[in-house]
């Protein structure tokens, strides 16, 4: 089956409204479930105050990262429609960031491909970050509790056990 | 052979540049890159652009040196990444 991918890297905001309605009007009655999941800039950091957020990203292969990350979930689950947008430039606190919408026909798969793809993006998609606020700026690096998120998807097919998430998952 | 080099978010702020073009010998490989680059850069940013957890990537695709490279190639040195 093929299924909708939508990637977008861009300096605009985003409507989570917009893209739901675009949904609704491009599938069918096989969508019985819609989760997203919208990241925003928080206004505090590890180094304090935050004012802004500034991402970098590397056109071309930026977007070949989030495609192979939703590519992963689509061999995992059955997904039928999938949007990422991920936003670039300067991002003030409190601004829109990054958005992840999953449709499928039930909701157990909707729910574990969104968070799977937010999980990895946040990992291994091709993005750096640098916040600004009272005590400078500096470059952001992934967090062990990331790290932690995506190596439980991977053990949790590495144990053996046909689960849901796993390739080797019964298919409902 | 031309070989563009590209750098991003720290390694950008370390090396003091977004990029540079090399000429490079027609055989050359990453290795050879990499004494090129130790004639342009500071000892502290060719150390900061090798760290364990910076990735390479050849025509943006990661790539685990040493590795051949060929003219036109664009190599990319790439510090951990933070999406999301």
């Amino acid at each position: 089956m093929t299924i909708a991918i939508d990637i977008r890297v861009q300096e605009a905001d985003f409507s989570q409204a917009d893209e739901y309605q675009a949904l609704r009007a491009r599938q069918g009655g096989a969508m019985g479930a819609v989760t997203a999941f919208v990241g925003l800039v928080r206004d505090q950091g590890v180094a304090g105050a935050v004012t802004s957020l500034v991402l970098e990203h590397y056109p071309g292969m930026t977007e070949r990262s989030i495609e192979a990350i939703v590519r992963q979930a689509e061999a995992r689950w059955p997904i039928l429609d999938v949007v990422v947008i991920h936003r670039v430039g300067t991002l003030a606190a409190t601004a829109q960031i990054v958005f992840v919408q999953v449709a499928s026909g039930h909701r157990a798969a909707a729910f574990a491909a969104c968070e799977f793809i937010m999980d990895y993006l946040k990992t291994d998609a091709v993005f750096w970050k640098r916040e600004a606020g009272a005590a400078g700026a500096h470059w952001i690096e992934a967090t062990g509790d990331d790290r932690a998120r995506v190596e439980a998807w991977s053990d949790a097919c590495q144990a053996g056990e046909p689960q849901p998430g796993c390739p080797n998952a019964p298919r409902a | 052979m031309r070989v563009a080099v590209r750098f991003f978010a720290s390694l950008k702020d370390v090396t003091g540049c977004a990029g540079l073009e090399l000429a490079l010998p027609a055989s050359a490989d990453f290795d050879d890159l990499c004494q090129a680059l130790a004639r342009q850069l500071a000892p502290a940013a060719l150390t900061a652009i090798r760290a364990a957890n910076v990735r390479v990537a050849r025509n943006q695709s990661l790539e685990e040196p040493p590795f051949p490279l060929a003219d036109g190639d664009e190599v990319a040195f790439l510090p951990p990444v933070t999406g999301g």
